[in-house]
């Protein structure tokens, strides 16, 4: 089985409730799923859908083509039949709709009307879930218990009423549709989880300790930022909004100095509003975990959609030159890790750690292994004892010189050690100095943490065929795409490898070029208009690529573009 | 007991005669007056002659960039929430750069005592007009002569219904030691405005233009009195009240901050797993076999 769902139809109609009902009736059924979604900057009205593609095995990227359309509204027929595949079906309300649709896949349920006789109108949705069920004539328990599961906070009314609309749904498709597809679902066996890059980043960030946060809403970060606030008092933490970006990473750097983890996370445009502050933290040696969820620029750009348009932006931010980290996770899993390993990085080499995200990875669902908390660990790298702090008092230095350029960080108030720093160049003390000699000290000093840093960065995942001539390169959430695109291309006999990368910067030069050794083309694969990746391939390896497949329309890569693009991309 | 000695002594980079020497041994014996050695206080700065301050008191110092001492200091307090926290900046760094910080500092009431050294002038950048000049004010910028009215801190504070509210003279070291201490002492936030005279930049409002105009607020003032404050914090030109402004009622933000009610941030013990019983949300359900 690889089969994919779209829902269509105007925000506030409740598309993501039907495409999270089913793809979570789904995973229960012990199949595999990938999930985005494709939204409009609007509240109500407009054009939205929520892809679904469920799977026998694990799938990691959403496809082009569509088994079955959950058409809303009319732009949702008009804009999506074409999509749908031969044998596929488009399920409509014929009796609400004003757009006809005649061909065969189309099948027409009258969601209104099934919910208005068991109750309401409110509960179409669940009616047009349960067509979507009785289309597979797949065992009604599966969604009877995620109806139940869904609307469990809303009372034993509210779920009975719901799982009547959705049996009604179901049997109106059992009875009525002639193409039926039949498969035969199990039970989950083991636990799986089902979860967005957001979720992801929050968890890790969690997993790993911060116990304070600041933020600015701004899409498609802000389910972070709402997640934290929501366990705010399970964990005793702190996410304070703050009245600007500005302030959110001036928020988090205070709290970082005073001793906790700290995180901010936004989009661009406020990570823009940051960036003076990025450089306050890696003049000071304060750490901190900046998450960029990416959507596509200049300015507020396509506030909803998503890109990889910030990479050089976020590498090269802020005045002067100080270490920072870029980590740029492939998919929700490494999300999970490397929102972890990024506090333990910023902590152990002092130094702000950015996250880059996107909206594609920020708000596509897919079905995980359980997270493995023993492989999530804390370290908070070289502090100074309390005793040792009490013996130094005022002769502590925040910015000793040492031979790795990490010095031992203490904390204001909980010891003698008295603790200074200043954005201004600075002595081993902290106080403000202007000679040439001190400043090259601490320039030096700060400069070398990156060298022990970048043998700590994991080299390219690779994939495919690891002798094939070409070679395609990519970074960041397209990992899912080029993967199954690689698996598509060796699988019809045109042999390719796939050498992607995670951890950004400090750019893990040998093993990329290790990786890429052999390869005669090299096709850089990213969402962004002038290749941000491939030109950071260049500068840190010398390896330039012979071709490439973008995009900058704020859609996710899928598999199959990414195929159809090859044919172009390679001489 | 702590003395204005365990302070130390360190090289400035002030002109001589400035505002800032005062204010500097008020801030110290505003410490010493509260008991708090060094090591028990965080200093947060901005930007600006008046930012290096923490530079030249023994003390925890985070000096950052202009503008953003206020959610700096903020989040240190959030973070241990029983340190004292001092913020000190100036009229530039605090009213202009930072003005939408300071809005939301007084909007939170956040437990920080916030200096303002109020010149009237940016210096370190050699004399141009800050939010606070008076109309007419001629420098570089404005050359014109200022066309704009000063901005009014304390009113705003006053209103914004703070913990304390303050107006400080350099030139009255005691009576701004006490101010300092009472900030500090005060749950809440403490705006102490400090008129501080520029001997360099500002020609205008000198030592001497305002010994002819401050009078110290008395007895006849009631601080609770928020119509009483502010007609008291509107009152600027031939005559300009020092002293307490206003006390306000509202909570200490970090009072009603539901992440801190198990204490400061700083004490807590971190474990990986203490994400467990968050995991079961994420997991696809199972169903019973039939």
């Amino acid at each position: 089985m690889d089969v994919t769902f779209k829902v269509a139809g105007e925000a506030g109609q409740g598309l993501q409730t039907i495409g999270e009902i089913l793809a979570h009736a789904f995973a229960r059924a012990g199949r595999h799923l990938f999930a985005h979604q494709d939204y409009m900057s609007r509240v109500r009205g407009g054009h939205n859908f929520f892809q679904v593609r469920v799977a026998d095995v694990p799938v990691c990227a959403s496809r082009r083509d569509v088994n079955v359309l959950v058409a809303l509204s009319d732009q949702a027929i008009v804009e999506h039949r074409s999509e749908v595949v031969e044998g596929g079906a488009i399920i409509y309300d014929g009796e609400r709709r004003k757009v006809t649709c005649s061909g065969r896949e189309c099948f027409s349920v009258p969601l209104q009307r099934l919910a208005e006789e068991v109750g309401s109108r409110v509960m179409m949705n669940s009616v047009a879930v349960g067509a979507v069920w009785g289309l597979f004539r797949a065992d009604f328990r599966f969604l009877e218990e995620e109806l139940t599961e869904h609307f469990r906070d809303k009372g034993a009314d509210v779920i009975s009423a719901n799982a009547k609309a959705g049996r009604a749904g179901y049997e109106f498709a059992l009875k009525n549709y002639q193409g039926a597809c039949c498969y035969p679902f199990e039970p989950l066996t083991g636990r799986r989880l089902v979860l967005k890059g957001n979720e992801a980043l929050a968890l890790g960030a969690l997993a790993a300790g911060c116990r304070f946060m600041s933020a600015y809403p701004m899409t498609p970060s802000t389910s972070i930022t709402e997640f934290i606030a929501a366990e705010a008092e399970r964990f005793n933490l702190v996410m304070e909004q703050a009245e600007d970006e500005i302030a959110a990473i001036n928020l988090a750097l205070g709290a970082a100095f005073a001793g906790v983890r700290s995180l901010v996370a936004t989009s661009g445009g406020g990570f823009c509003l940051m960036v003076e502050a990025l450089g306050l933290a890696g003049a000071t040696e304060t750490p901190i975990v900046i998450i960029n969820g990416q959507r596509p620029g200049p300015s507020t750009g396509l506030p909803t959609r998503t890109a990889q348009g910030d990479l050089l932006f976020v590498l090269h931010a802020s005045q002067g030159d100080f270490p920072r980290v870029v980590l740029a996770p492939g998919d929700a899993e490494e999300a999970f890790y490397l929102a972890a390993k990024a506090f333990n990085i910023a902590e152990r080499y002092q130094l702000p750690v950015i996250l880059l995200s996107d909206q594609h990875l920020a708000d596509s669902y897919v079905t995980l292994e359980p997270f493995d908390l023993s492989r999530v660990t804390i370290d908070r790298g070289l502090t100074l004892s309390a005793e040792e702090g009490d013996r130094l008092g005022g002769n502590y230095k925040r910015h000793l010189l040492t031979d790795s350029g990490v010095s031992p960080r203490a904390f204001p108030g909980l010891g003698r050690a008295l603790v200074v720093t200043a954005g201004d160049e600075h002595d081993e003390e902290g106080h403000l100095i202007e000679d040439g000699a001190t400043r090259n000290q601490q320039m030096d000093k700060r400069m070398r943490k990156l060298e022990v840093l970048r043998a700590e960065m994991a080299g390219p995942k690779t994939f495919g065929d690891a002798s094939a001539a070409v070679a395609l390169f990519s970074w960041g959430s397209t990992l899912g795409a080029v993967r199954e695109a690689v698996e598509l291309l060796n699988g019809r006999g045109q042999p390719v490898r796939g050498v992607h990368l995670s951890e950004l910067w400090p750019f893990p030069r040998e093993k990329v070029s290790e990786a890429l050794s052999g390869a005669k083309q090299v096709i850089g694969v990213e969402a962004n208009y002038g290749g941000q990746g491939a030109r950071l391939l260049r500068m840190e390896t010398g390896v330039a690529c012979t071709g490439s497949i973008r995009k900058y329309d704020g859609r996710c890569f899928t598999p199959d573009e990414i195929v159809e693009g090859l044919g172009k991309a390679v001489r | 007991m702590v003395t204005s000695e365990d302070f130390g002594k360190f090289e400035t980079a002030w002109c001589p005669g400035c505002g800032n020497f005062a204010i500097l041994d008020a801030v110290k014996a505003a410490l010493v007056a509260c008991d708090l050695a060094p090591h028990q206080v965080l200093l947060v700065s901005g930007i600006g002659q008046s930012s290096k301050l923490p530079h030249y008191l023994r003390c925890n110092c985070f000096n950052v960039i202009h503008g953003r001492a206020l959610p700096a200091a903020t989040g240190a307090k959030l973070a241990n929430s029983t340190l004292p926290v001092i913020a000190v900046g100036g009229d530039g760094d605090g009213y202009a750069e930072g003005g939408n910080h300071f809005l939301h500092a007084l909007r939170r009431n956040i437990g920080i005592t916030y200096l303002v050294h109020d010149n009237q002038v940016f210096a370190l950048t050699k004399g141009q007009a800050s939010p606070t000049s008076d109309t007419g004010f001629h420098t570089g910028t404005t050359p014109w002569g200022l066309p704009l009215p000063p901005f009014n801190p304390v009113a705003i504070a006053v209103e914004m219904n703070v913990s304390l509210v303050a107006r400080g003279y350099a030139g009255e070291k005691e009576h701004l030691a006490g101010l300092i201490a009472e900030g500090i002492r005060t749950p809440g936030f403490a705006l102490i405005d400090i008129l501080q005279p520029c001997v360099t930049f500002n020609k205008v409002n000198t030592y001497r233009w305002y010994r002819e105009r401050c009078y110290k607020l008395d007895q006849s003032h009631n601080a609770a009195d928020r119509d009483a404050a502010l007609a008291k914090a509107r009152e600027w030109g031939d005559h300009i009240p020092i002293g307490i402004l206003y006390r306000g009622n509202r909570p200490a933000y970090e009072t009603l901050v539901p992440g801190l009610k198990a204490g400061p941030l700083v004490a807590r013990t971190l474990d990986p797993r203490a994400i467990a019983p968050l995991l079961p949300r994420f997991e696809a359900g199972t169903v019973a076999a039939s």
